[in-house]
């Protein structure tokens, strides 16, 4: 395999386990505008565990996971105080006092940032990235994924049927920060070097579009989205910046056409196999219509 | 559940103009007392800087205040005013007008950037007609914008290529006040800025127009109900923001001399910063705001250095967002989303 395909696949694989760290935020309708600020904690934890502690790959990355899921528990609260738009800036707000704060710990390499000493390969990328999507589409299809997903179709009705809401989004904070925090310690330890300046506001909304443009109902929606946003600039490579204009227009086109995002549940349970042979719909399907 | 409350009844008392300019000029004087020349001067440099700020703030502000919508276009906006600008000096299309060509090219720029609002206002709202009424719902017109910050910021780059530019500033006029130097352009922007800020709210307060908005604000439905015409006031908005973007990058293009495709980025999330900082849908809390984070920004740049502006700038922010949500003069209830 050539190196630019293992590159692609490299930054896939990250990019879909952070598109899922988002993805479980996001499909209990909280939305997170800080995602790069979580994958930066994971990054330099794994980092400064390598390089400066000495410790080896399987203790940097649960150890960054553990601590990203900590941040993540921890920052839920004051955010889950806020809805709406006034959520997205507070996760924002996160993600750039993250940044800043790396930018100027002297600890952690300020601008200048820090070289990783242990190298991870892309099989345990892709081993990951599989990993946890099949992890992820297990807590969909659990007792907790039907709260999420209650919460994110209509939250007061969720509160009257019995979820506890709260529980319910600051468990999905946690689950978050530990899939970003290793999304960003896989980043650290594959590409042998991280900075700053990387887990930009830029990051942060990107990764948020992936989840969007992909669909918050199903599991399948950040899968689809990674692999859009990853490979549609690598198909249209064709023509510099203009693949960047052509991207912005499906994006504008998307949210005017299909704003739910790409898959919905509607759309899974019309491909699903059970329902190749006969047209009866699946009740999730009746379900989605309905609502 | 009012967001219009946050655009301000008319008070009698005190307004909160006149308390953002006592809470300048008594900062000004204390550093004046304590702190010596250079401090005066940081601080005087900061509320110029926040002056910039401020005005793209309000634009922000006003579309979250009225439409609830977060519309990353505006450091686009922003941008591309003076990128265009630049552009038409640049290739000589503005010769004909002599020394007014900068002040020309300005205007043109502010122009498309209104033009460029009321676009994205087409793609955003006129045909988002679905409510598929879950809660990601309000994150719509956000991605959207984003698809937009992507095209506008492309085509600039393709049109007028990276590189940052030199934009002719045609006039230097500084004047020195017991020793400290106050640049006219910065002085003449801030009370430009403050301007559109004090005919915004009163025309946000007093007349039709500024009522339907405030009607909109609070709910779109009702407003439909009352005869608002929703479809024919929501372009306003987008004209006032391509407005107030537009009026901030001419003022940050005559006072540094800058101008480059990436521009907006740092004054957008700053603009951000000050908005949530002054308190959401608040147009006087974004003038404060505006001016706070240009203070913060001097000063964290004269007692830390320069890496330190992101983290003091956005650790201040999160304190505010911890401790009072609804930022300095905001409305409890703006950001609790519409139903």
């Amino acid at each position: 395999m050539s190196g630019y395909a293992t590159g692609i696949i490299a930054i896939l694989c990250i990019n879909l386990i952070f598109a899922y760290a988002i993805f479980v935020t996001a499909a209990a309708g909280q939305l997170n505008l800080g995602g790069a600020g979580f994958q930066a904690i994971g990054a330099y934890t794994a980092a400064w565990l390598s390089s400066n502690a000495g410790q080896p790959v399987i203790v940097t990355i649960p150890l960054a996971m553990v601590t990203t899921a900590l941040i993540g528990f921890l920052i839920s609260f004051p955010v889950l105080r806020t809805r709406g738009v006034y959520m997205v800036l507070a996760t924002f707000a996160f993600g750039q006092f993250v940044s800043g704060f790396l930018l100027r710990s002297p600890t952690f390499g300020g601008a200048i940032g820090m070289v990783v000493s242990d190298y991870v390969g892309v099989g345990l990328l892709v081993a990951a990235a599989i990993i946890t999507t099949g992890l992820v589409f297990f807590l969909m299809a659990s007792r907790l994924g039907l709260a999420i997903r209650s919460i994110h179709d209509d939250e007061p009705v969720s509160t009257i049927m019995g979820v506890n809401v709260r529980a319910v989004q600051v468990t999905t904070f946690t689950i978050g920060g530990a899939l970003a925090g290793l999304s960003g310690a896989l980043y650290a330890h594959h590409f042998s070097f991280v900075e700053a300046q990387y887990f930009n506001s830029l990051l942060s909304i990107y990764v948020l579009l992936f989840v969007l443009i992909g669909g918050t109902q199903t599991a399948w929606g950040p899968l689809v989205g990674s692999l859009f946003f990853t490979l549609l600039p690598e198909v249209l490579r064709v023509g510099g910046s203009w693949r960047y204009v052509v991207f912005g227009v499906a994006i504008v086109a998307m949210m005017v056409l299909r704003p739910q995002g790409i898959v919905t549940r509607e759309l899974v349970s019309r491909l699903s196999p059970r329902n190749w042979f006969g047209s009866r719909p699946a009740p999730a399907a009746r379900l989605a219509d309905g609502g | 559940m009012s967001d219009a409350a946050a655009f301000g009844r008319p008070r009698p008392g005190i307004g909160k103009g006149v308390l953002i300019g006592l809470a300048c000029a008594a900062a000004i004087g204390f550093a004046m007392l304590i702190g010596g020349r250079v401090i005066t001067q940081q601080i005087i440099s900061g509320l110029m800087l926040g002056s910039i700020y401020m005005t793209v703030a309000v634009a922000f502000t006003l579309t979250i205040g009225v439409l609830n919508f977060l519309n990353f276009t505006i450091p686009t906006l922003f941008m591309l005013t003076g990128m265009v600008a630049w552009g038409l000096l640049a290739r000589g299309y503005l010769a004909g007008f002599g020394g007014a060509a900068w002040f020309v090219a300005l205007m043109a720029g502010i122009s498309v950037a209104i033009l460029a609002s009321l676009v994205v206002e087409r793609f955003t709202f006129r045909y988002l007609k679905t409510r598929h009424g879950d809660a990601t719902e309000h994150a719509i017109p956000l991605v959207s914008s984003l698809g937009f910050l992507l095209i506008f910021e492309h085509l600039v780059l393709i049109a007028l290529g990276s590189e940052a530019q030199r934009f002719p500033v045609p006039f230097k006029a500084d004047i020195y006040v017991g020793g400290l130097v106050i640049g006219l352009p910065q002085l003449a922007s801030l009370a430009l800025a403050l301007g559109i800020v004090a005919g915004l709210t009163y025309v946000l307060k007093r007349t039709r127009m500024g009522r339907a908005l405030r009607t909109i604000a609070e709910s779109p439905d009702t407003a439909s109900l009352l005869g608002v015409e929703v479809a024919r006031i929501v372009p306003i908005v987008f004209i006032l923001t391509g407005l107030l973007s537009g009026v901030a990058a001419a003022l940050f293009t005559v006072n540094y001399g800058d101008v480059s495709p990436f521009m907006g980025e740092h004054i957008g999330t700053k603009a951000i910063a000050a908005m949530v900082l002054g308190g959401l849908g608040s147009v006087w809390g974004a003038v404060a705001g505006g001016l706070i984070v240009g203070l913060a920004e001097t000063l964290s740049i004269h007692f830390l250095g320069g890496d330190s502006v992101q983290m003091v700038v956005w650790g201040m922010l999160l304190l505010v967002i911890i401790l009072r949500p609804q930022g300095l003069f905001g409305a409890s209830s703006i950001g609790k989303g519409k139903m």
